[in-house]
């Protein structure tokens, strides 16, 4: 019983978290400061310090305007996706929750299924599918796709957390002669705050990185997404590492920033949907 | 599941009107309560249509209809322009099945498979552990941990990629630290490479493992826990005996998201080992070996093909694995229901 007594303040478990963060957080560092380097500093001393810090890297790409038309074209995708699939989400999962009528089971199951199927198996047809609707090297030929294929997710972790929301609640307003439309618009957006934000997050999130969509549909170097600009940027300037790095590193500061700021929401918007 | 409901709302109508409607049912009917009862009244067929149909219409149209015709086109020798008029029947599928090249990639993705399940499972469990005590910083590391998670899978390839080159980073510590020895071409070395994979892809990927375990045991009551502590469990013998089991279902939804997803693993492979390195340095996927073989080459018939043999291998996987490993999950879910 000896053991209880170091229950909270056991070193190992500090030293354990630390190692781990070192290895969480090595290549996101190594891209930071790699930016604040001189390719030459990088090949003579691959894993070193920067010395002297040099800050032309990135004044080098925040001033040039492919970068931030990349971050308007990323910004503007994930953006309208976001909102549309959390929108599209919430009005489907509300019928899937709260309504009894035939072809319920058969609706949810189509939506799950979808759950099995990312965008990789249907990439080929996709992109003709575009092609013929000629939305190729534009946003909405992303954003369409991008929101059909983030409704699965949605829809899942959505449906258990509306269910969750009292009866006692609904026959309330039933009684107060609020209608089904009313109670939804009045009562179950509020109450599913938590949920639409986290699946919001996850949207955002899944967009602002997605890679093989734009791959297929955006050629055109003006409508470059962040992902693309950056693989771009890094075959054209393949001998400028150091560039490579910056730009690299300014890239990803959103999705951290969204990240860290919901985090804790995550985590607790998710709690209902993996009860299974 | 709608019985059960039914039977709520009839004693709803009981207690508003009285005692007779029980019995007799047909004749008395309560004004104000009786159309929310019936359920399908056209008003609410009106309701349902117009907040479940854009959803519907847009998850039809480009999730259901570019997978169906896949199928269609992967019967055609199509270059991808105009209407595909050259139809080869199963040659396509014949051509995909005997290319050593897709039996390479198959091979690497069943490898992916089995070693994401047997590397990231435990690695998340122990961390889920580690992050639902109450250490100082806790919260500070839970957002650490799920970085590499939130970064894009380009940044993570490109760092990855430029850290682990012969004269990277990675070398340059090894070497500076005395460990010579164990510098190697990382990515090149054709025996090394899909474990090099295998680092990125847990490095990158555990983080999503955890968000869903602890998720999980935020779902199991503190009260179980405290019991097996008054009975002098210890903190091992709880986390054993209570955490895990009570984790089960968590672990077989995260287990079946991680094989679809190493069944349909591109993005890394593709940026890291590009488009022709990947089958030489092991790596290559079904996915990579997709767009490699249809996109790059401009056959999209061939393409599509290879869309549906991927669809169809996952469809297996996945319905063996929720015949076999989810049943009791979702059979618990269905009796809870009625």
């Amino acid at each position: 019983m000896a053991r209880n007594d170091t229950r909270w303040g056991n070193p190992a478990v500090y030293a354990a978290a630390l190692l781990l963060i070192g290895v969480m957080l090595g290549p996101v560092i190594y891209i930071i400061l790699g930016g604040f380097r001189t390719n030459s500093q990088i090949i003579t001393d691959p894993a070193g310090l920067p010395h002297p810090w040099v800050g032309a890297n990135y004044t080098d790409v925040l001033t040039s305007d492919t970068f931030w038309r990349q971050v308007g074209n990323s910004t503007i995708v994930a953006l309208i996706t976001t909102v549309a699939v959390v929108t599209l989400g919430v009005m489907a999962s509300y019928v899937l929750a709260r309504y009894k009528f035939r072809g319920r089971g058969a609706m949810y199951a189509l939506f799950a299924s979808g759950l099995m199927f990312p965008v990789t198996v249907a990439i080929t047809p996709l992109y003709i599918l575009v092609k013929n609707l000629g939305l190729v090297n534009t946003l909405p030929g992303v954003i369409l796709p991008q929101i059909a294929f983030a409704l699965p997710t949605t829809i899942i972790i959505l449906v258990p957390f509306l269910r969750a929301i009292p009866k006692e609640i609904e026959e309330a307003a039933a009684i107060d002669r609020c209608s089904r439309l009313g109670f939804f618009w009045r009562m179950v957006l509020p109450l599913s705050v938590p949920g639409l934000i986290t699946t919001g997050i996850l949207a955002f999130i899944g967009s602002w990185n997605s890679y093989l969509l734009p791959l297929f549909i955006l050629n055109d170097q003006d409508s470059f997404t962040l992902p693309l600009g950056v693989q771009a940027f890094s075959s054209q300037y393949s001998v400028d590492t150091a560039k490579v790095l910056a730009f690299t590193s300014l890239s990803m500061i959103p999705a951290l920033v969204f990240f860290s700021l919901f985090e804790r929401r995550i985590v607790g918007g998710l709690t209902g949907a993996v009860k299974g | 599941m709608s019985s059960n409901v039914g039977g709520k709302s009839t004693t709803v109508t009981e207690d508003a009107s009285g005692k007779r409607v029980r019995s007799g049912g047909g004749g008395q009917t309560p004004p104000p309560l009786r159309p929310r009862r019936r359920g399908i009244g056209w008003a609410q067929r009106l309701e349902i249509a117009a907040l479940s149909g854009p959803a519907l219409l847009m998850f039809v149209g480009f999730v259901i209809f570019p997978v169906v015709m896949a199928a269609y086109y992967g019967f055609y020798k199509w270059k991808g322009y105009g209407k595909p008029t050259n139809f080869v029947g199963l040659d396509n599928y014949r051509t995909i099945l005997t290319d050593s090249s897709f039996h390479q990639a198959l091979w690497h993705n069943g490898q992916i498979v089995v070693l994401s399940l047997i590397l990231q499972g435990p690695i998340a469990i122990c961390l889920a552990l580690l992050l639902n005590r109450k250490v100082r910083g806790q919260s500070l590391i839970r957002v650490l941990i799920f970085v590499p998670y939130v970064i894009a899978e380009v940044i993570v390839g490109t760092a990855w990629a430029l850290m682990l080159q012969a004269g990277g980073a990675v070398n340059d510590v090894l070497r500076s630290t005395g460990l010579d020895g164990l510098a190697q071409d990382w990515l090149a070395n054709r025996s090394l490479a899909i474990w090099t994979l295998m680092f990125i892809l847990t490095w990158k990927y555990v983080g999503f493992a955890v968000i869903l375990f602890l998720a999980g045991m935020q779902n199991i009551p503190e009260e179980l826990s405290e019991a097996a502590a008054v009975d002098g469990a210890s903190y091992w013998q709880t986390q054993r005996r209570i955490t895990l089991p009570l984790l089960g279902p968590t672990i077989r939804i995260w287990a079946f998201l991680s094989i679809i997803g190493a069944l349909q693993l591109f993005d890394l492979v593709y940026i890291i080992w590009g488009q022709y390195v990947a089958s030489t340095a092991g790596t290559s996927t079904m996915a990579t070996y997709m767009v490699v073989e249809g996109r790059n080459a401009a056959n999209y018939g061939y393409g599509n093909a290879v869309a549906v043999v991927i669809f169809f291998i996952s469809l297996i996987i996945a319905l063996v694995y929720q015949r076999f490993v989810l049943r009791r999950d979702t059979e618990g879910a269905l009796t809870g229901g009625q």
